[in-house]
């Protein structure tokens, strides 16, 4: 908010730069806004740590059943904990990022110290040193990610080639035993497939901080099953994040406004 | 699988004159008598091996559900009555935070390793020091009074083996020396923490959260405080629980049986 339409536009003529605050820009028309002669830019250094944090935090808490968990330790019903009800094994497992920009990239460093054995499928391949430094492992193919991944994480940002990424075909590539993580848009996936694809156990669970449309109806299947962990878009949610979004949009705005070198301009 | 059972008392020791060893799934052996055990001549063995990646793990999955208050978000996130996200539901940044020690065996070291990953500020407290290359190796400083530890982390988190020494390790003097802002996660053992000083602590902002993966009794009496309190997560004994690690256990103890059985030394042998 405020939704940036041609009224709005049309209602402040002297405006010269929008600053977002984050680094997704999809819901912005950015053709529109140019022809209004206006700037636009993000906050790409802000988001990236605690947007990768939030990533780590799904896979483990999808993982390792953290919030069933937490249900069943303060359940009235509980008596005792089951010894044989368990989750599945992070480290040493194989995590699969889709999209290695900035985030995917510090998503990777994190899950290295896990000892994962890390695939990764970018629209462009990194250096070697970079890919040695986090002992990840092309994939040209997204398909053969999809085959060999114990945990699948989605760090694209959304466009018309990235809306639903994800579909029916590629959650049917996914291991059974696999979890879809996604921390880049809710469009990236196709929903309806993954509701499917959940109830069907044609993969194990899911991990979602976005969803389309955010948030989700409230009589949305995928806020029913018992296989899902859905946040709501808390990847730049902390105290620390908001200061540095701020500051980072004042900075991109002071630099149109002093016809400076814009750090970050989409 | 069972939990603590069965009970390994003087009549069941009485009761199998043959018994050679008792090999716990597991690394923590305080729910065992162990001179009781010894004075039958018996040996013991646990599983460290198995254990450490998998509870490693669990206390990074906690440490980070707390920061970033996963579960409350969750409870949002499908709640009936959300109409729209809160702008200001905010948690606390974890990447470049410090995270304090408390016990560096081989989990705790796991923890420092994955730690050092977030860019996270290692302090630790320990019976003793580590070795310089290993400290270098994941960015630890060494806190020999675990007040200087306790007075800068962010989050706390406690991996030492419940003993005589480490009962109530964590009382009311120890959480008002961390900061009203910090975490405190616990996976070894319930009875490290003062649980009465915990609820205190946790209802007047003395600290700001806790994650337990572990509490004295298991499960809490279900009128207990805490189970009530909004900053706290507590999960139904995480540790261990995922199929490599109950695999890599079960290999581990039948691994030190049959050392024990053959008169061999015995690999994990708890003296």
């Amino acid at each position: 908010r405020p939704t940036i339409d041609r009224e709005l536009l049309e209602s402040l003529p002297n405006l010269k730069v929008i600053g977002n605050s984050g680094v997704g820009v999809d819901h912005l028309d950015l053709k529109m806004i140019s022809n209004f002669g206006v700037k636009v830019t993000n906050t790409p250094h802000a988001v990236a740590d605690p947007t990768a944090d939030i990533g780590m935090a799904l896979m483990l808490a999808s993982a390792r059943r953290l919030v069933e968990g937490c249900q069943i330790a303060v359940s009235p019903d509980t008596k005792y904990f089951a010894v044989d009800w368990l989750g599945v094994e992070v480290t040493r497992a194989t995590l699969g990022i889709i999209g290695m920009g900035s985030i995917g990239y510090k998503v990777a460093q994190r899950a290295r110290a896990f000892n994962m054995r890390i695939l990764y499928h970018n629209r462009n391949r990194r250096r070697k040193e970079e890919e040695e430094a986090v002992g990840a492992h092309y994939c040209e193919k997204m398909e053969d990610l999809l085959q060999q991944s114990d945990f699948v994480m989605l760090v694209v940002n959304l466009t018309p080639e990235t809306h639903k990424l994800i579909g029916k075909k590629e959650l049917g590539l996914m291991k059974p035993t696999a979890t879809l993580i996604n921390i880049s848009r809710g469009g990236v996936i196709d929903q309806d497939a993954l509701v499917e694809a959940l109830q069907n156990k044609v993969i194990r669970a899911a991990a979602l901080d976005v969803t389309y449309p955010e948030p989700l109806p409230r009589d949305h299947p995928l806020l029913k099953l018992n296989n899902i962990i859905i946040t709501p878009h808390i990847g730049t949610a902390t105290v620390q994040a908001v200061r540095m979004m701020a500051e980072e949009a004042i900075a991109n705005m002071l630099a149109v406004l002093n016809g400076q070198p814009i750090p970050s301009e989409v | 699988l069972w939990w603590h059972k069965p009970v390994i008392d003087q009549e069941l020791l009485q009761s199998l004159p043959n018994l050679k060893v008792i090999a716990n799934s597991g690394v923590g052996m305080d729910h065992l008598d162990l001179k009781l055990v010894a004075s039958f001549g018996v040996k013991m063995a646990n599983a460290p091996h198995a254990v450490s990646s998998s509870t490693a793990d669990t206390g990074m999955a906690l440490l980070l559900a707390s920061a970033r208050r996963l579960v409350e978000g969750y409870h949002i996130a499908i709640s009936a009555g959300t109409e729209y996200w809160e702008a200001d539901f905010l948690g606390v940044e974890v990447t470049g935070a410090t995270l304090g020690i408390i016990g560096m065996g081989s989990i705790g070291y796991k923890i420092a390793l994955r730690a050092k990953a977030f860019e996270m500020n290692i302090l630790y407290h320990n019976r003793r020091r580590r070795k310089e290359q290993e400290e270098q190796a994941v960015g630890a400083t060494y806190c020999e009074k675990i007040d200087n530890l306790l007075q800068q982390a962010d989050f706390v988190m406690v991996v030492v083996s419940l003993t005589p020494q480490t009962h109530k390790l964590i009382g009311k003097r120890e959480m008002e020396l961390m900061k009203p802002t910090a975490t405190l996660i616990n996976i070894s053992r319930g009875a490290v923490i003062d649980q009465e000083a915990l609820v205190t602590a946790l209802q007047t902002g003395v600290i700001r959260a806790a994650a337990l993966d572990v509490t004295y009794p298991e499960p809490l009496p279900r009128d207990h405080t805490l189970l009530k309190l909004k900053n706290v997560i507590i999960t139904p004994h995480l540790g261990i629980k995922t199929d490599k690690a109950t695999y890599m256990i079960t290999e581990e103890a039948v691994e030190n049986i049959l050392a024990a059985l053959n008169g061999l030394p015995i690999p994990s042998e708890v003296l």
